[in-house]
């Protein structure tokens, strides 16, 4: 599944000097040696970049190119298999798109090297979403689990310890982030669906699905424990041992009972289960409720009054790189950051990290409905060109600061992971 | 999907050990041939290159995960200190629980149901095709051509092979809409797909063939004089199956079973597709394990896996002299 990593560039630089010295004793003034000082800035920006298939989208790779001269070479795995490759092979890759609650594995295994937020031209203007847990007016929003703003900064460069307010050094510089809810398909609904309750709701016996990652599986049943009132966690992204025995209780005895269909790992599954109406509630990412919808299949992506459990997502650069290629890095990353891929991703139902950047790139009505929960004043495309919405129709969920600001828990690794993941082998072989 | 075939990988390797052990024991210890000048290289050199790429990509890597399986470990990192935690972690609450079962016991039992319904629907599949190969069958051409043609599903990879199950068998599948259209039915069978039934239908769709070619192979050579020779004595057919041709397929039988058992036991892609994810597997725990980034816990189980694997073939063995009927 991964793409070609050839080690072009290698290969060019020494071999060509030597090979061209060996020439020019032959055919001295041929072309072998004009080329020669140009060796340097002829060598191709190649960046392997590490990542979910989600999130690795062929526009812009095409675009970047067009911008900056720089070729990406998508490595495409699973969320587990991202952290897996940073540790274990740290050579594959250049720069890896990775999530924030990773970190707690990535950032002591010292496999990574932090963002000199000084090279970063909009570090400043990174959302405080991210960087303090806040909305732009300060407003402070759930912090519960791994909150970015908990493993964004670290002291040094090669610092494997957490900093607890903001430096220049950052472990990730974010990219997109979003606040995921349940999916439905309203058109085999007939229920208000409003409350995360409803997930293990026995009407939708054989009709739910929820993700098969641990981590974030456990935290969707803790948001179901919540909304039911059986329990209130301290923090539902860090719970205590008898905590997950009573949060996997509640999912055990829901599977017993038959309430889910299936679990689910790749985005494309969950498109595929929910368009199928395999099932007609489950936990969701908002780009595969787009991807249902461009179907001509109803899906919402249904705000529920207890709030979202977010995600966020960044960039940083393998250990292994340096000098021409780090700079590579910083540009690519730079350019992320400019605009056009913020547009691109807040286009998705995304949220890009440099709002200002990228509501210059966007289109005023765009960012009306996107970002400010406004009726669409026209028809809104997604960035395919795919009909997602009638004008006059308001995006789920509402504006930005609707959205994020009823935030109630991030994606988490806990301290008691190790205990969870037995837990969740008994709970698969309940 | 990277890891998909390591453990069934792991079970096919030990399967084919236990196959190579019996094929150098068999090899007759005959006086060393003299070659032209007086003098031959020694038998055993044949047999090394298969010997080195054994020791480098099945022993030492089998070795490495042995010893992995006994170390510490935290959040990122394998912690180079001799525990047993892993495995005793592992089988927590196997004693406290009885006669309930804790969760290693309940998931091998699992992945032993299945094994054994998907070992007994191809032995029966495989049989009767091979059956039909051999003795209905009269040219060698169209046996030729007719055991091509079980290869065929092989021309696709196995995931297609498994995915394509699933719009047939879903719940607005193909299989339901004639269902209900033909008024079977009235609401979708929803046992179709994501349980045990579509996990062995899977499992036998894409292993019967495995089952066929040994049996096969050991029906081929079935002298056809024994046949006419049990005819005449009297045997009705279904004796002469039972105490004929079973008999003699045994080696067969038992080569193919060893096959469908090491891949069932070990396969973990299979029973997540075709189960939901939600049937447990004792490639499953590995599989969890190993995302968790916790490969010390990951290596005891695949070392658990191997031991219940390799006991299964023992015993198969014991059934079946193979050394002996080859």
């Amino acid at each position: 599944m991964t793409q070609d990593t050839r080690p072009t560039v290698k290969l060019s630089r020494r071999t060509l000097l030597q090979g061209s010295a060996a020439v020019a004793g032959v055919a001295a003034g041929s072309g072998a040696v004009t080329g020669f000082p140009a060796v340097w800035s002829a060598e191709p920006k190649v960046l392997r970049y590490l990542g979910t298939a989600v999130n690795q989208s062929a526009d812009i790779a095409k675009k970047v190119k067009e911008d900056t001269g720089i070729t990406l070479e998508y490595v495409a795995v699973t969320t587990d298999d991202v952290t897996k490759r940073v540790i274990t092979q740290p050579n594959s890759y250049d720069i890896v798109d990775t999530e924030y609650f990773a970190l707690k594995k990535l950032v002591p295994a010292g496999n990574l090297k932090a963002m000199n937020g000084r090279k970063i031209k909009e570090y400043g203007n990174i959302t405080p979403v991210i960087t303090k847990c806040e909305l732009g007016d300060g407003t402070k929003i759930g912090d519960q689990g791994t909150a970015p703003k908990k493993v964004m900064f670290v002291d040094g460069e090669h610092s494997t310890k957490f900093s607890s307010g903001m430096t220049e050094w950052a472990t990730l510089i974010p990219t997109v982030y979003n606040a995921d809810t349940l999916g439905i398909r309203p058109d085999l609904i007939k229920t208000k669906v409003d409350s995360w309750a409803q997930l293990l709701n026995p009407e939708f016996k054989g009709k739910a699905a929820i993700l098969n990652i641990p981590s974030i599986g456990i935290m969707d049943a803790a948001m179901v424990v919540e909304a039911t009132g059986q329990y209130k966690y301290p923090d539902k992204g860090n719970m205590t041992k008898p905590e997950i025995d009573m949060t996997m209780k509640v999912l055990t005895e829901a599977k017993k009972n038959g309430q889910f269909r299936a679990f689910w790992k790749d985005f494309n599954e969950s498109v595929n289960l929910m368009a199928s109406g395999e099932t007609v509630i489950q936990s969701m990412w908002s780009p595969a409720v787009t991807a249902v919808k461009s179907k001509g299949i109803p899906c919402v992506f249904q705000p529920l009054k207890e709030g979202y459990r977010s995600w966020a997502s960044g960039f940083a650069v393998s250990k292994g790189v340096s000098g021409m290629k780090e700079d590579v890095a910083y540009e690519f990353v730079n350019w992320f950051l400019s605009g056009w891929a913020g547009a691109y991703l807040n286009r998705q139902g995304y949220y890009s990290a440099v709002l200002p950047t990228a509501k210059a790139a966007m289109e005023p009505y765009e960012w009306a409905y996107w970002m400010e929960g406004k009726p669409a004043e026209k028809d809104i495309h997604a960035p395919d060109g795919t009909l997602l919405d009638h004008a006059g129709n308001v995006r789920d969920g509402g504006s930005f600061d609707a959205r994020m600001g009823k935030v109630a828990c991030w994606n988490a690794i806990m301290d008691e992971n190790d205990y969870m993941v037995r837990k969740w082998n008994e709970f698969i072989a309940a | 999907m990277t890891n998909l075939a390591q453990p069934s990988d792991a079970g096919t390797a030990a399967a084919s050990t236990a196959l190579a052990a019996t094929d150098a024991a068999t090899a007759p210890r005959a006086a060393r041939p003299r070659g032209r000048y007086g003098w031959a290289p020694p038998a055993w050199l044949q047999a090394l290159p298969m010997a080195l790429v054994f020791a480098l990509f099945f022993v030492l890597p089998l070795a490495l995960v042995a010893v992995v399986s006994l170390l510490d470990y935290n959040d990122y990192e394998i912690v180079p200190a001799f525990t047993l935690r892993s495995y005793s972690e592992t089988f927590e609450g196997c004693y406290d629980q009885l006669p309930g079962l804790c969760t290693i016991l309940k998931t091998y039992w699992t992945t032993v149901e299945l094994c054994f319904a998907v070992w007994a629907i191809t032995l029966v599949v495989g049989f009767t095709i091979s059956y039909f190969l051999a003795f209905h069958v009269r040219t060698l051409t169209m046996q030729t051509v007719l055991a091509l043609v079980c290869t065929i599903p092989f021309w696709t990879s196995n995931v297609i092979r498994m995915i394509s199950w699933i719009p047939l068998l879903g719940r607005n599948g193909l299989v339901n809409q004639a269902l209900m259209g033909s008024g079977v039915v009235d609401a979708p069978v929803e046992w179709l797909l994501y349980s045990r039934f579509s996990v062995v239908l899977a499992f036998v769709h894409l292993f019967t063939f495995f089952m066929v070619i040994p049996i096969f192979n050991s029906m081929v050579r079935i002298d056809k004089r024994l046949i006419e020779a049990a005819y005449d004595a009297g045997a009705s057919g279904w004796q002469t199956l039972w105490n004929v041709v079973i008999p003699l397929c045994k080696p067969g039988i038992v080569i193919g079973s060893i096959f469908v058992v090491t891949i069932v036991m070990g396969d973990f892609v299979t029973v997540g597709v075709m189960g939901g994810e939600q049937i447990a597997s004792a490639g499953k725990i590995i599989e969890t394990r190993l995302n968790a980034l916790q490969f010390p816990p990951a290596a005891a189980n695949a070392v658990i896996l191997l031991a219940a694997t390799l006991l299964i073939i023992t015993a198969l063995t014991k059934v079946v002299d193979i050394r002996k009927e080859l």
